[in-house]
């Protein structure tokens, strides 16, 4: 009996290493990327060092073109939560033979992951961070690609009053006068930032008062949170509208222009960060404002919530939006 | 209340129908934490029996940072890990940064503190006289180590469970250096997370369930040969 159970512990611990082995050659597989891809970051830079010898740069170029197939795309929760990239980046895998790592933060980190060259790409809704981050030259290729709009939800019984009022600064300030209860996403994100934005606007500033929380989370937990507490917060409306059955909270405040949520995507400036993957992010660029991306955006959410999510908006100019 | 009914319901029906994405999350959950804890029985083992049979200045400053290792914070060994390993970190080029290696790294980190630490007490308990007889008996270095492990073989099973369950229960560190990517690095803690952030609960308590029904099912294999043994 005993030697019965030592020999199954011991074919369970066998099968282990067995699979052990087997991911590590799968991950020596995907190494074999790095020493080339290095090879070729090193060629460029002598490249670029000599640039009076044009075939040696031809060379390097073909190769990086040839270098890793992984993309990290940093986005915003709201991409996420509403089930949009899951969607569409099976798709662009699936034409262009990349292997995307969607890291779903705040457009807050999701900026400064482009910053600081740990992204390939980026798809985020804060536009004044977003040209700050292209004129600091780490990001190129910033194009439009779609809106929806902020709207300010809570209770049903909205003990601050606030329903059908259509300004967005003029609620904030009678939720202040009232003291209601509101949660920030507090998370340095593109709502956020929205957010804070919408109180300077009022000439108000919320932090430290009782009744003013910050969740320090995504989008769908801080619905979750202002559900259970009967606060009012601020939200895009796709997020809201994918999470509707699972809240009783109610659209209140709506329509205002204040409220538009412009969604850009952007390449990391591969020139900057030898890391950085500029094809792959080219490419991804260049599928998000696609005819056939743009479609499927436009349709998104409409079987399961009556309305679309997002509103296309790619090649059109962002001057001439209208919510 | 009736959440918990529709959670447990969903459970049932996700093990009833083998949903291939949901097995094949808890498979790569077993998979990143085993490899994780035979990495840090290995490490364990090695640093364990050293300072337990050792004796030399600082002896008792190593137990206290083992003990100290035991209880780290696995946000914190996430970020760090992260740190190293970002593109723009001092690991960068290595490109393992959202793999399944990262995570695999992180957990190390976080479970062969706790194997050390079970690994040497179990070891500094053994009869004080056990290694000077064996000896006295002839054994070559390698064969009293391996006899002494042997002897204390049933303390180093509670280590490997120790340590598997920080390491399968620990979600800051993974959700860093993994990034949830569906179908990549996605494992039941932080797939847990994501569906409570998409406010979808009942596919939240329904993964609950089956990572605790996972763990407690190979704690029941572990501790079912440890009493064995016991008995014998």
């Amino acid at each position: 009996m005993k030697r019965w159970i030592w020999t199954a512990l011991l074919a369970l611990v066998a099968a282990l290493a067995v699979l052990v082995v087997v991911g590590c050659n799968e991950e020596e597989e995907e190494a074999t990327g790095t020493p080339l891809a290095r090879a070729a970051a090193t060629q460029t830079t002598q490249a670029t060092a000599a640039a009076t010898q044009p075939p040696a740069a031809t060379a390097a170029a073909t190769q990086v073109e040839r270098g890793p197939k992984d993309i990290i795309l940093a986005t915003t929760t709201s991409t996420q939560d509403t089930g949009l990239l899951d969607e569409l980046v099976p798709i662009f895998e699936d034409e262009s033979g990349y292997n995307v790592k969607v890291i779903a933060v705040g457009s807050g980190q999701a900026l400064a992951m482009g910053e600081r060259g740990d992204a390939d790409v980026l798809l985020v809704h804060a536009p004044s961070s977003e040209v700050a981050l292209v004129d600091s030259g780490a990001a190129i290729n910033r194009q439009l690609v779609m809106h929806n709009d902020f709207i300010i939800v809570g209770s049903e019984n909205d003990p601050a009053g606030i329903k059908g009022m259509t300004s967005a600064v003029d609620a904030l300030v009678v939720i202040y006068d009232k003291g209601a209860r509101f949660v920030s996403r507090g998370d340095d994100s593109g709502t956020h930032k929205a957010e804070l934005a919408l109180w300077k606007k009022a000439g108000l500033d919320p932090a430290g008062q009782s009744w003013y929380e910050q969740s320090g989370q995504g989008m769908g937990a801080t619905l979750t949170i202002a559900n259970q507490t009967g606060a009012y917060t601020l939200a895009d409306r796709g997020t809201y509208l994918a999470q509707k059955e699972n809240l009783e909270l109610a659209v209140l405040v709506e329509g205002d222009p204040v409220l538009f949520n412009i969604y850009h995507v952007m390449q990391v400036n591969p020139d900057k960060f030898d890391l950085v993957n500029g094809p792959g992010g080219a490419a991804f660029v260049e599928f998000m404002v696609s005819e056939a991306t743009q479609a499927i955006i436009k349709d998104f959410g409409v079987d399961k919530f009556g309305q679309p999510l997002f509103i296309p908006d790619a090649g059109k100019d962002e001057a001439q939006l209208t919510p | 209340m009736d959440l918990i009914w529709d959670g447990l319901g969903e459970a049932i029906r996700i093990i009833r129908s083998g949903d291939f994405s949901v097995w094949e999350i808890a498979v790569r959950s077993i998979f990143v934490s085993g490899t994780a804890t035979a990495i840090s029985l290995f490490l364990g083992i090695l640093i364990g029996s050293l300072i337990a049979f050792n004796q030399f200045p600082g002896r008792n400053l190593a137990f206290s940072l083992v003990n100290t290792g035991m209880g780290l914070p696995p946000v914190v060994v996430g970020l760090i890990v992260a740190i190293m390993l970002w593109r723009s970190g001092p690991l960068g080029e290595f490109r393992l940064i959202y793999t399944p290696t990262a995570m695999v790294i992180a957990q190390t980190v976080i479970a062969a503190p706790i194997v050390t630490g079970f690994t040497a007490a179990a070891l500094r308990n053994l009869h004080p006289k056990l290694r000077s007889q064996l000896y006295g008996l002839g054994a070559s270095r390698l064969q009293m180590l391996w006899l002494v492990l042997w002897e204390a073989k049933l303390p180093l099973l509670a280590a490997v469970m120790a340590g598997f369950g920080g390491a399968i229960s620990e979600i800051g560190a993974s959700q860093m250096v993994g990034g949830n990517l569906a179908g990549d690095t996605r494992v039941m803690t932080t797939a847990i997370m994501l569906e409570v952030s998409r406010g979808e609960f009942a596919p939240a308590i329904a993964l609950s369930v089956i990572l605790l029904v996972l763990i407690f099912v190979v704690n029941l294999i572990l501790t079912t040969v440890q009493q064995q043994e016991r008995r014998s």
